[in-house]
């Protein structure tokens, strides 16, 4: 079992693999607070048709899928402020608009369709090693962006009005959240591809509120949970030969589901109102 | 130079103003009860003091300094909003929350205000755990950890049982007691004339500004709110 762990291919996945899911739980959890769940869906649909641009035009398709992406993120919001379009109607839009720009070019490229299924479904364990250099790169960079703007950007979660009027520049903030967000989605399309990447960014996050704990330690626990499936799904799937992004996503369905069971065992209650009623891990912290 | 000097502020479409012409100052230290009923233009008058509405005409000086275009007021300006206005799973603790509020990473600061709204038991509580009353002194506790001079409250106590809306009345005379000027709205002409020494009454004009007693000491003046809050209540009837 451990020898798996002396193959480059599969350090290089568990390296990034790991890096992006922390990342994606984290942005993930601010665009679930700001009701944009399904942004990671949107935004990794338009890479798709990114992706294209660049298979045809010849480009890294990586990159013309930032570009795309973070372009669309922009008017997402841009569509929300300016005409009054509701959140959801945004991201549908900007959904369909990606994929169908994807499907035209690439049935006119005559790229492989395994290529395309690659973007799709994702392809963790065919990641170059300046891929993988990549993702960590840029998992780091926008983790330690988040950190730098944390207050400001929690405040506007939290409440917009509020923060703008203590002086926040909430508008810069929000276009900086959903920038930030924009790259999250494409650097974690590599890693479950296009069609799942919604699942990281929300799962976890959906998970981790149940505990009942403040936003830090919410965000951490998320982004363990989103670490621990992403290395066990990778090795799971090289073991049992399966999809990885896909075991990837089940797992974290998984505890998902374990994390409900537990809450319905009143392990985890539903609302923490006393010392008294606290979760059992947190009262067996404080016994201590 | 008075703290807040609000000069010939009108706001809204030109068929229908939320303000019209309003004019008053207040001093340092004084704390101002805006009543009015619903629609008289309180809360535009609020987004205004705050830097949230901008497209008005007149002028509104914090401590001398026209606040238009500016958010250097907003740094020594506290907002108790009347609806805290948050996703009731967001997972926050009380602590997370008052520590929003705070410029730089100053603990202290946060224990204290917790101390002092008599919150501190509830630090490591999740806010939407807390009752109204709680939640309203946790924004309290926000707003005044960056040590406002200026305090401004959108009906604080709304929905708030009796006790818990004493506990904050208390409270909310105390920092004035303490030289922060005060500007609250409410819909509680009794709690109004308990807490205040000016009031304002609007209703897209100002009705009155002036010392508190001379207002509730006039009965027809207390007849004629009275009778406009009435007649704002029976027309939002007919509208629905």
């Amino acid at each position: 079992m451990l020898e798996i762990l002396e193959y480059g291919f599969m350090q290089r996945a568990l390296l990034a693999g790991s890096a992006t899911a922390a990342l994606c739980a984290v942005m993930g959890l601010f665009m679930v607070l700001r009701r944009y769940s399904l942004f990671g869906d949107a935004v990794a649909h338009t890479s798709f048709g990114g992706i294209a641009v660049g298979m045809v035009a010849g480009i890294y398709p990586f990159w013309t899928a930032y570009a795309v992406s973070v372009a669309s993120a922009i008017l997402i919001t841009r569509m929300r402020e300016k005409f009054q379009i509701s959140g959801d109607a945004a991201v549908a839009v900007l959904l369909s608009s990606g994929i169908a720009i994807g499907l035209t070019l690439i049935s006119v490229s005559g790229w492989p369709p395994a290529t395309v299924l690659a973007f799709l479904f994702g392809s963790i364990l065919l990641v170059a090693p300046e891929e993988a250099a990549l993702s960590v790169g840029l998992s780091a960079a926008l983790l330690l962006c988040v950190v730098a703007i944390y207050k400001p950007l929690l405040y506007t979660t939290f409440n917009e009005r509020q923060a703008r009027a203590a002086g926040i520049r909430a508008g810069a903030i929000n276009y900086a959240a959903v920038v930030m967000a924009g790259i999250t989605v494409v650097t974690s399309v590599q890693l479950v591809g296009v069609l799942l990447v919604s699942a990281l960014f929300v799962i976890p996050n959906v998970t981790a509120m149940m505990y009942g704990y403040g936003f830090a330690r919410t965000a951490a626990l998320s982004s363990s949970i989103a670490v621990s499936v992403t290395i066990s799904g990778i090795l799971l799937s090289y073991v049992l030969d399966i999809a990885p992004a896909g075991t990837i996503v089940l797992l974290s369905i998984g505890f998902l589901a374990a994390t409900l069971g537990l809450r319905s065992l009143k392990v985890i209650p539903r609302r923490a109102g006393g010392a008294h009623q606290l979760p059992l891990l947190q009262r067996i912290a404080r016994r201590r | 130079m008075h703290a807040i000097e609000v000069e010939g502020v009108t706001a809204g479409y030109p068929q229908v103003r939320a303000l019209e012409d309003v004019s008053f100052a207040i001093d340092d230290g004084d704390l101002l009860g805006i009543i009015g009923p619903n629609g008289a233009g309180k809360s535009t008058l609020f987004d205004i003091l705050l830097g949230l509405n901008t497209d008005y005409e007149g002028t509104v000086r914090f401590f001398g300094r026209d606040i238009r275009g500016s958010r250097d007021h907003l740094r020594r300006t506290g907002y108790v909003p009347q609806d805290p206005g948050f996703e009731s799973n967001f997972p926050a603790t009380v602590r997370d929350v008052v520590s929003m509020g705070l410029r730089g990473k100053d603990r202290g600061r946060v224990d204290e205000m917790l101390k002092r709204l008599w919150i501190h038991e509830l630090g490591l509580r999740r806010i939407g755990e807390l009752s109204v009353g709680q939640q309203q002194r946790v924004m309290m506790a926000k707003a005044l950890v960056g040590e406002p001079r200026i305090l401004v409250l959108d009906e604080p106590a709304a929905g708030a049982d009796v006790q818990s809306s004493e506990l904050f009345y208390s409270i909310l005379r105390g920092l004035n007691g303490d030289g922060i000027t005060i500007v609250w709205s409410s819909h509680d002409l009794d709690a109004v004339s308990r807490l205040s020494n000016r009031v304002a009454c609007l209703n897209r004009t100002l009705f009155f500004h002036g010392e508190a007693d001379s207002f509730f000491s006039d009965e027809s003046l207390v007849r004629q709110y009275s009778e406009a809050t009435m007649q704002a209540h029976m027309r939002e009837h007919a509208d629905a």
